[in-house]
């Protein structure tokens, strides 16, 4: 058994405790908007933020988690408005494919969370995560425009 | 509302078990007008467009969206002749089975080429403009007034002398029942007013939010979870498997054979699944490929170099002859590796077998044949085989190939009544592509003692697609695919006039198998030439441009793209200190493309400082998602030519995951200046072509940097990173 705190709601799971949180969040508690896409923490897709710091949920254990709040791309907008992030990727046509964006996303809103106004230097350094439709123009100038609309 | 749903059941059922949404077959019988309806119950006015009382247009779009915005384009295409309120667009795609049913009454379903919108835009314009005029005589009928007083705009069907309008909702029941109009006219271009626009994209809402569904989330009732091991040998098979190892971990179902080549494991969750293949002994018979290496590979490419039997794909003059009594001869070998697609999400498939239904839920490029696939592995026939498209998570041409349909089905008959879901791990998926194929080229030229080229012979050595993908296409043997970008005419052709060309392939096919990666073989053969066509221009001791231009006076759509890109980068005017640059042109799916860098290198370090890219697509139905698609072809195509290399060892992809088969990050990709400069008159495509003039553009700039050209990728094997 564990117990997760997932976007302020808690979740009793029978789940062995070594399985890496992005399956249980998917599988276990049924939210699918956090995705699988490597499993060893390279590309980022499976982003969730626990206590508010990023992290790559195919790499970690759901021991790690538990006591922890963790948030996934289904607990960004707040009733029903979108956080800033998201609206900055809805109003610079983000997405192409949009599998790796929900990853995307939360890296970023991890990000301007840490830094309001980031660099492009503090871009480069944080958002690591993979695109292999290649959105990386659009991700930067949606970074902008939603530290822009703070 | 007060109209009466009226749907096919069982279609329904499955439809909105999965998704919700899609189409049915309704039909008013026996009495009165033939009228199609909706799953809601609104009527078809035409196969493309069905409008729903509150004004809401719903337009079928048959082609698949993968990210390359094409469901956006080809909504655009039809509320542009349909007149429709842009705001009120919504899209469905109907299902394979449909058509199969309805004879192709949406014809080609197939998603590769870049020819989503160039080779539907006909048709699909005239349902727009079909429907337009079915609600126009609609309206003149119940004002009892000719069509020809009446317009229609943005939804609304105006009786010009009386100043009388009805909306489209209130006209659907009445267009529906019309007999679509033989003739239709369609506008002219340049009075676009929703195409041609760079609109945003009409599935974004859901991929912000988590919402969306990709394959990978489909959920039915009952749904167990497959993860799969194949053969890591191609053309090996199954010895034995111990399943009694594993029957008894967490959540594990069943452990079946797939094939003659796999085994996967059933259970509750897809961790539990992987965690007991992991765990599962499993005996391969490797075979033969198992002796097969990178290197050997590479020997038996190497001599088709030279080999006397070659297919010719295009030539003039006599290039051996004129190579032969040249002034000065220059020869250069080049060659490009095996590459995985690597869409972010992995191959998947859910498959439902009865005997009496088989029905898949798949991101696929092509729905007709994943249709196929369903309709063998499961032995139904059509009338019985259902398949439901879904977002694909990528596609790049990996999702046109319908194997992990083919096993979903194999596994779900093994659980008759059980839906399955069934994903690749990444690892499985890096090691069983469709891999962007193999080759070498030997490019030989002969300057006049004026430096001008008289000849040229393009050795092509290597791996052809259509003969492990469509034998059928095959001309007399020869893979005429092989050529894009080469050929001598048609919708890939050679931007060059050389007085002594000859243009072969000497076909060499490994046993790694083959397949359509995004740009396909233009990838290879524009690096070819265009970075021949620098070595040459160094050689004559003149300006790549120039050298270029004296060749390009045949080719104005050719030379269009690359003076534009030639001037933004500011060609001939000097580079910033240490900044050099490199230029590329080509052409691929009916488009002429080209590109210009400005790279620095320091040490084992490139930086692109600056990438330009142009494209002239004949039309740009949505300039903002093309540009969108150059630059994401881009980071493509560098990713590729910096980190793109899939090696055999054992008969076995080594690479396994992104830690060894990387790609580009944000900090590496420099902003591309694109410019979309449609001269009109033809249709060329936008997903793929501009992919292939950024790594010679970038090539060509490392050379002029440090004075030592790379005749091969990717360019970690040079010890070069990207910064």
């Amino acid at each position: 058994m564990a117990k997760l705190t997932i976007n302020g709601q808690t979740h009793d799971i029978k789940i062995n405790p070594d399985t890496p949180l992005l399956w249980a969040i998917r599988e276990n508690v049924g939210l699918t908007g956090t995705k699988y896409g490597c499993g060893i923490a390279q590309c980022g897709a499976c982003t969730v933020h626990l206590d508010g710091q990023p992290v790559r949920s195919c790499s970690l254990p759901v021991s790690a988690a538990e006591g922890k709040q963790i948030t996934t791309i289904e607990g960004l907008a707040q009733n029903g408005v979108l956080s800033k992030v998201q609206q900055a990727w809805v109003d610079n046509d983000v997405p192409q494919c949009g599998y790796c964006q929900s990853g995307m996303i939360m890296a970023v809103s991890a990000l301007l969370k840490d830094k309001p106004k980031p660099t492009d230097a503090d871009i480069n350094r944080a958002i690591t995560n993979i695109c292999r439709c290649g959105t990386f123009q659009q991700v930067r100038e949606a970074i902008h425009a939603a530290a822009a609309s703070a | 509302m007060n109209y009466i749903p009226k749907m096919n059941r069982r279609f329904f059922v499955a439809t909105s078990a999965a998704l919700g949404g899609g189409l049915a077959l309704g039909i008013d019988l026996p009495l009165g007008p033939r009228v199609v309806r909706a799953a809601d119950g609104s009527p078809e006015i035409g196969v493309w467009v069905v409008v729903r009382p509150d004004d809401t247009v719903v337009i079928r779009i048959a082609r698949s969206e993968m990210g390359q915005g094409t469901l956006t384009g080809l909504a655009q295409l039809v509320a542009e002749e349909l007149e429709c309120d842009w705001s009120k667009v919504v899209t469905e795609y109907p299902t394979p089975g449909q058509n199969v049913a309805r004879k192709r009454a949406w014809g080609d379903f197939g998603t590769g080429g870049s020819r989503g919108i160039r080779e539907s835009q006909d048709y699909v314009r005239k349902g727009g403009a079909t429907a337009r005029m079915m609600l126009v005589q609609a309206a003149a009928n119940e004002w009892k007034a000719p069509a020809s007083e009446c317009s229609a705009a943005n939804s609304v069907v105006t009786h010009g002398p009386s100043g009388r309008k009805l909306s489209y909702g209130k006209l659907a029941e009445a267009a529906a029942k019309i007999e679509p109009p033989k003739d239709v006219m369609l506008k002219d271009p340049k009075s676009w007013k929703i195409a041609g626009k760079g609109l945003k994209r009409l599935d974004t809402a859901d991929k912000v939010n988590g919402k969306m569904v990709y394959g990978i989330d489909v959920k039915l009732p009952g749904m167990l979870n497959a993860a799969i091991k194949d053969c890591p040998v191609f053309g090996g098979k199954v010895k034995s498997f111990d399943a009694a190892k594993v029957t008894g971990m967490d959540g594990v179902k069943k452990v079946v054979q797939v094939g003659d080549s796999a085994v996967a494991v059933v259970a509750d969750t897809w961790w539990h699944a992987k965690s007991a293949l992991d765990a599962l002994p499993i005996v391969f018979d490797m075979g033969d490929n198992a002796k097969v290496t990178s290197a050997s590979i590479a020997a038996w490419l190497k001599e088709g170099l030279d080999a006397d039997q070659a297919f010719v794909g295009n030539q003039n003059g006599d290039a051996k002859n004129a190579l032969a009594k040249a002034a000065k001869k220059v020869t250069a070998d080049y060659g490009y590796p095996y590459q995985n697609h690597a869409c972010m999400e992995p191959m998947n498939a859910t498959a439902l077998y009865t005997p009496e239904k088989c029905e898949v839920w798949c991101g696929t490029q092509n729905g007709e044949g994943a249709f196929a696939a369903a309709m063998e592995a499961s032995g139904l026939p059509a009338d019985k085989v259902e398949v439901y498209k879904i977002m694909l998570g990528g596609g790049f041409g990996r999702r046109g190939r319908s194997d992990y349909v083919t096993q979903a089905v194999s596994i779900a008959k093994q659980m008759p009544g059980t839906p399955v879901k069934l994903l690749w791990s990444r690892e499985e998926d890096m090691q069983h592509c469709t891999y962007h194929p193999v080759t070498q080229c030997r490019l030989s030229a002969g300057l006049d003692d004026k430096g001008n080229l008289d000849a040229l012979h393009v050795r092509i050595s290597g791996q052809s697609i259509l003969t492990a993908i469509f034998p059928a296409r095959l001309v007399n043997g020869m893979d005429p695919a092989t050529f894009q970008g080469l050929a001598k005419t048609g919708e890939a052709a050679i931007g060059y006039t050389v007085p002594n060309l000859l243009v072969d392939h000497a076909m060499r096919n490994p046993h790694v198998p083959p397949g359509f990666w995004r740009g396909v073989n233009v990838n290879q053969n524009a690096i070819y030439l265009e970075c021949f066509m620098d070595e040459l221009a160094k050689e004559a001791g003149v300006d790549a441009v120039e050298f270029r231009r004296k060749l390009m006076a045949n080719h104005p759509k050719h030379l269009g793209v690359l003076n534009a890109v030639a001037e933004r980068i500011g060609w001939g005017k000097p580079a910033p200190a240490g900044v050099f640059r490199g230029i590329a042109q080509h052409m691929g799916y009916g488009s002429y493309v080209a590109a210009a860098a400005e790279v620095s290198v320091d040490g084992n370090k490139v930086k692109i400082h600056r990438i330009v890219g142009a494209t002239d697509p004949g039309y740009a139905v949505n300039p903002a998602q093309i540009e969108r698609q150059m630059s994401g072809s881009f980071v493509y195509g560098l990713s590729a030519l910096f980190y793109g290399e899939c090696t055999v060892k054992d008969g076995q992809i080594e690479q396994t995951n992104f830690d060894t088969y990387d790609s580009m990050r944000i900090a590496q990709m420099p902003k591309v200046e694109s410019i979309i400069m449609p001269s009109g008159g033809f249709w060329g495509g936008v997903g793929e072509p501009t992919i292939c003039v950024a790594p010679p553009a970038v090539l060509n700039a490392i050379f002029a940097a440090t004075g030592k050209r790379l005749r091969s990728i990717p360019l970690k094997n040079h010890g070069l990173t990207i910064a």
